[in-house]
């Protein structure tokens, strides 16, 4: 049976998520930074912490974003086999949800039409928009926007395959430890293991969306999650990169078959301010 | 240590900070970020005059959100100062004395501050909820087309910052993660 969905409706949705994603947090990363407040060893971190505890309420009982950098929107789509889009162009409806949202929010437009002669498009599009068909009569919009201070510290790595897990492990090690205070930790690290040059990146992207606790149905990559944060937890950079126990909240990791003679592994970082939102349709 | 700053920052008050002194300024300072020292950068190539008044100033790396009625900025935490590094020497040459932002800075910029009797201030990044409102005032007064990126002019009240490079040489964020590395 299909199910006729007028593209407005995807406007209208991405509209209030752009603007409610940038002023108030998910309660898993509400949960996960009172946490780090409780551990947090070296005094100053502990300050740092509630500080950043503040900042959140401020945003929400205020209405102003948690951070002034409201990021470059990114939108999963999941979109039924089963729905007929109706009303117009689906990109065309994403990009005016931001256009809305943003304009609306008083949220920053930080878009540059070109990259190199870099004049600002004034609405926050285009968006970055991954879709994927999946069975069934619904749509699922998840709005992750990412700002740029941790995103200019990510890394692929495009490892052999003898260097196995070890090497995946010091590949995350390097690319936490080079972003240090600039990715404004406490981080999450978004890591996609497999696939190819392109997929291990999207991967990446993704995991940081997944609900910070939840841990990978695959055995070694969950252990690896757990191993991995105490690790970077030893690395002693800390909140704000000014040294400390807590350096990341979490780390979030998604695999995918890749080929005979690669291992990709992308390490997308995210700062405290770990913005993802879900709706169906 | 804790201390209150009344801006200007001059060269006796960088002398007498610390990397790890948490300090609260207040008074006026500038708020530019890429795209702005790109410009100023041109004029000081060509010998022109700049719009701000470089002597003693205190800069800002930010780019607020837009603010709301009867707000005068939105959310304004730091941006990222290696991304002025390229610039900064210069600046700091010239009188700039502050610079505000989060993130490590090259070799050249750290020796600027201790040649130039200057110094280098992290603001909590990602907290730009909580630092607008230690801002009262904020003017563009310059390259309005650059919108976020824009030329500001803002007064602080007790804005929090932690000072990273001092003018001794010293670097919180090289010693301070050593201190807690496992």
């Amino acid at each position: 049976m299909i199910r006729e969905v007028d593209v407005s409706e995807i406007t209208k949705n991405i509209r209030e998520m752009c603007i409610s994603v940038n002023y108030e947090l998910s309660d898993d990363m509400k949960q996960v930074l009172g946490e780090a407040h409780e551990k947090e060893e070296s005094p100053l971190g502990k300050q740092i912490l509630g500080e950043l505890q503040k900042n959140l309420d401020i945003a929400k009982n205020d209405q102003i974003p948690i951070c002034q950098d409201t990021g470059m929107a990114v939108i999963f789509l999941e979109i039924g086999q089963d729905v007929h889009l109706i009303g117009g162009s689906l990109e065309d409806a994403v990009n005016e949800g931001v256009r809305q949202g943003y304009t609306d929010g008083y949220l920053r437009k930080s878009v540059v039409s070109d990259p190199i002669i870099r004049k600002n498009t004034g609405d926050n599009t285009p968006a970055i928009i991954h879709e994927k068909i999946v069975p069934g009569d619904k749509i699922r919009i998840k709005v992750a926007p990412k700002g740029f201070g941790s995103e200019n510290m990510s890394r692929v790595f495009m490892l052999k395959p003898a260097q196995g897990l070890d090497g995946v492990k010091e590949a995350i090690l390097t690319a936490v430890n080079d972003a240090g205070p600039n990715a404004c930790p406490p981080m999450v690290i978004g890591v996609g293991i497999g696939g190819d040059f392109e997929k291990c990146a999207e991967m990446a992207k993704e995991a940081l969306t997944r609900e910070v606790g939840v841990h990978s149905d695959v055995d070694w990559a969950a252990q690896l999650e757990e191993e991995m944060l105490a690790k970077i937890n030893d690395l002693g950079i800390g909140p704000a990169g000014l040294g400390g126990t807590v350096t990341a909240l979490a780390v979030n990791v998604n695999t995918y078959p890749t080929h005979i003679a690669g291992l990709p592994v992308a390490v997308n970082i995210c700062c405290h301010v770990n913005r993802h939102l879900v709706r169906e349709v | 240590m804790e201390k209150h700053i009344q801006l200007p920052i001059t060269a006796e008050i960088a002398d007498s900070l610390n990397a790890g002194d948490f300090v609260y300024l207040s008074g006026q300072m500038y708020v530019a970020r890429d795209a702005a020292h790109k410009r100023l950068m041109e004029l000081i190539e060509k010998n022109e005059k700049l719009p701000i008044d470089i002597n003693d100033c205190t800069i800002y790396y930010m780019g607020p959100s837009p603010a709301r009625e009867g707000r005068p900025i939105g959310s304004a935490g730091p941006t990222t100062a290696s991304r002025m590094d390229k610039y900064a020497p210069t600046l700091l040459d010239l009188g700039e004395k502050a610079m505000v932002g989060k993130g490590k800075r090259t070799k050249e910029v750290l020796d600027a501050v201790v040649r130039d009797h200057a110094v280098y201030f992290a603001a909590i990044g990602g907290a730009g909820a909580l630092l607008s409102q230690c801002i009262k005032k904020s003017e563009v007064i310059a390259y309005e087309d650059l919108g976020a990126e824009a030329i500001r002019l803002i007064t602080v009240e007790d804005f929090p910052v932690i000072v990273v490079a001092d003018d001794h040489g010293n670097n919180l964020y090289a010693t301070a993660q050593a201190q807690y590395k496992r």
